[in-house]
């Protein structure tokens, strides 16, 4: 059985949902692109910006 | 001015054949509705992403839905049914944890739903490419 950490199952995650909405999202090639990349971004960051605020709030 | 000719082209043909084929192929596999209307590139990339997702939860012991005795089963059953032979064959062939015991079981219940609800997004698109709505 697999058994990623958060942030691993976040990254995984974050990957193949970015893939799929550049992809369906956007119309050209290099819009596809950046698209996938600033979701990809968004989903990433917002984790960590989550995480502090979490720790932070539990301290 | 230019776009007419092109709207004119892509409004023919559309109406050529059966335009829900795209749709319920992408529906049933993962980026087979890219597949059938020649989009090669992006029917690939969406297949990879939507099956290792689906992959992943499997390995990591998520459930897969079986009933609705809830709201909340029923939506991730509706989840789940996105995923189209996928969900059925694994269904079928007994895949999936049963009752969630470890976190990363939660994560994969969570993995398999998601991977449905992007390959309906990727079924639509592909119905939206086929119909000429985009290009």
């Amino acid at each position: 059985m697999l058994r990623p950490s958060h942030y691993t199952a976040v990254l995984l995650f974050a990957v193949f949902a970015s893939t799929v909405f550049g992809i369906t999202q956007r119309d050209t090639p290099r819009r596809m692109v950046r698209y996938g990349l600033y979701c990809f971004v968004l989903f990433a960051g917002s984790a960590i910006v989550l995480s502090w605020v979490m720790f932070l709030i539990a301290r | 001015m230019g776009t007419a000719p092109n709207k004119t082209a892509a409004a023919a043909k559309s109406s050529q054949g059966f335009v829900y084929l795209p749709l319920i192929a992408g529906w049933l596999v993962p980026g087979a509705g890219h597949f059938v209307i020649g989009k090669w590139g992006r029917g690939a990339l969406l297949a990879i992403s939507i099956i290792a997702m689906f992959a992943l939860g499997l390995a990591m012991d998520g459930k897969l839905y079986s009933g609705a005795q809830d709201i909340l089963d029923l939506l991730g059953l509706v989840g789940d049914l996105g995923n189209g032979l996928m969900f059925l064959v694994s269904r079928a062939m007994g895949l999936g944890g049963d009752p969630i015991q470890f976190t990363t079981a939660d994560y994969g219940t969570k993995f398999v739903v998601v991977a449905g609800l992007l390959n309906v997004i990727a079924a639509v698109d592909a119905h939206n490419l086929r119909t000429g709505r985009k290009s």
